[in-house]
């Protein structure tokens, strides 16, 4: 088969593009003023060996069975605070979608959108820092700090897929007689089910990136050795934590591919 | 044959099953993550995060504390903005390294197919080491090259932005129409030549959209980034909080959620313009 060829003119000349991206350009090199960077020092000889230097005190990574084990373990417990986080705040998110999409009412409604929408525009490492001050350094801060914000873009994405769905099949379980909680059971969750457990996975593995960070304010995990062996100047241990971070990114983005594949696949 | 209701949900015992096998697996993590919600309403704590809130109003709008924030919050978007556009010098090149569409070897029996598969396996795993590890290690590491400030945040939104933007660049130039560039690339053309006249056409507006989109989420970062110590609002708001200041650390975080707003306007007017 022969592909479709475009066959429609190029664009001419655009005059507002143009404009558009000289102005671009104006605010991208006033930036630089702003900054007072002057990005041909950041590649001068000085700088270059200075990097070298720096990079250089990075190798080799110590492999050493003790540490490695350590890392194992913040690895697992990057692993649980990411995972409890998704899992309270699907929960949570279950409960918060029924009056986001506007069951109980559009007072309810305009509330409940209003918290979802606040707790997730506070970013997580800011809501890691409050729960530092609230419940203490290590992980239970990082697991409620990923809850909240989570809560937040889980409750709005469950309340849109809850409002979007058909209502025919609890209808007709409550004309035939079953109560407001069992018609929402077994007429519109089995429905809604799988959307939502694939967004709370889709939030998983952003919670997974994210958790591996939010030590750096104190909250356990990954992050937390990395700041606590950068602050002791132990590069050898940084560089195994930062190999075990990428390691464990890129191990969560091929298995979410592939499983996005299989997804795909099973719906053809 | 005799008929009987089922007065139970078949599913049952599957599901308690289930349940089980949820509790054994959550156990243990709960453990690790030292799971503890009676920390929350420990008196000590609440005292501390009390006062703390209770801080929170009425916000601090003192001239100079405002003008700190402004001069934080014009820091915030330079740094986005030189960011992204060092991003975008790393990003350029290695997307059209490793884009198929513009590849040459692959076109037919080439000698250099070996050589070029390789540069194209190393482009790609230098972009995955530049977008795997998160922008605030970059900026906590950069930190120490370059001192406190904003320059180590410039660098690290540039560094992980560039691998992002370098494939996601490549998957675009991918996606669209490629037999223009073929066609350019089989009658002779060089790879640049094939680039602008064949490719660049099609997916420019898709191309700056997703840059723009991107410059969006580098504000925002370049908030966070503050923590480490990296420049603009994020450092702000961190002193406020470690002096337990709530005042400003409110007026921070309404000054933060309206530049994400104000963001979010800014790349859809751009787009619009540029579409």
């Amino acid at each position: 088969m022969i592909a479709p060829i475009n066959t429609q003119p190029a664009r001419q000349f655009c005059l507002k593009c143009l404009l558009t991206l000289l102005i671009l350009f104006g605010l991208t090199i006033a930036s630089f003023v702003y900054l007072s960077l002057n990005p041909a020092n950041l590649f001068t000889l000085e700088a270059l060996r200075n990097m070298a230097q720096f990079i250089g005190r990075f190798f080799p990574p110590d492999l050493s069975a003790d540490f490695l084990e350590k890392i194992w373990q913040g690895i697992l417990q990057t692993l649980a605070i990411s995972a409890l986080a998704t899992l309270i705040a699907a929960t949570l998110s279950l409960g918060l979608s029924l009056p986001v999409s506007g069951r109980f009412g559009p007072a309810a409604k305009g509330l409940t959108r209003f918290i979802c929408n606040f707790l997730r525009s506070v970013p997580e490492l800011v809501w890691a820092a409050l729960m530092v001050l609230a419940v203490g350094l290590g992980p239970f801060a990082g697991t409620l700090a990923l809850t909240l914000h989570t809560t937040g873009v889980l409750g709005r994405l469950f309340g849109e897929s809850l409002e979007n769905h058909p209502i025919a099949p609890s209808n007709a379980l409550m004309l035939s007689g079953s109560g407001r909680v069992t018609s929402f059971l077994y007429g519109t969750l089995p429905g809604i089910a799988p959307q939502l457990l694939s967004y709370s996975l889709y939030r998983w593995e952003m919670n997974i990136r994210m958790a591996t960070i939010l030590g750096f304010v104190g909250a356990g995990g990954l992050g937390q050795m990395l700041y606590y062996e950068l602050s002791l100047l132990r590069e050898a241990q940084a560089s195994t934590v930062i190999i075990a971070m990428l390691l464990l990114v890129v191990f969560v983005d091929m298995v979410s591919n592939k499983l996005r594949r299989i997804q795909m696949h099973n719906q053809g | 044959m005799q008929t009987s209701v089922i007065s139970r949900d078949p599913a049952t015992p599957y599901r308690f099953m289930g349940l089980l096998l949820a509790i054994g697996i959550l156990w243990p993590m709960l453990q690790l993550a030292q799971f503890e919600p009676k920390l929350l309403v420990d008196p000590k704590n609440i005292q501390v995060m009390g006062d703390f809130l209770v801080q929170f109003f009425p916000p601090n709008i003192q001239a100079t504390f405002l003008s700190l924030v402004l001069k934080a919050t014009v820091e915030t978007l330079a740094m986005a903005t030189a960011g992204i556009a060092l991003a975008m010098v790393i990003a350029v090149p290695l997307g059209l390294i490793i884009s198929y569409s513009l590849s040459i070897s692959r076109i037919g029996p080439t000698s250099d197919h070996q050589f070029a598969q390789s540069i194209r396996f190393l482009a790609r795993s230098f972009m995955l080491i530049l977008r795997g590890i998160p922008e605030i290690v970059w900026a906590l590491l950069l930190v120490r090259v370059f001192g406190l400030g904003a320059i180590a945040g410039v660098l690290a939104i540039a560094i992980t932005y560039g691998g992002m933007l370098a494939k996601v660049y490549s998957e675009i130039l991918e996606s669209g129409n490629t037999l223009p560039a073929r066609a350019l690339i089989l009658s002779g053309s060089n790879r640049i030549t094939a680039f602008l006249y064949g490719l660049l056409p099609g997916s420019a507006q898709e191309l700056a959209s997703y840059t723009v989109y991107r410059w969006e989420c580098s504000v925002r970062a370049s908030v966070v980034m503050g923590f480490v110590g990296a420049g603009g609002l994020g450092q702000l708001m961190d002193q406020s909080m470690k002096m337990l200041n709530g005042g400003e650390v409110s007026t921070i975080l309404v000054v933060f959620l309206g530049l994400v707003l104000l963001a979010d306007y800014i790349s859809l007017i751009i787009r619009k313009q540029l579409a």
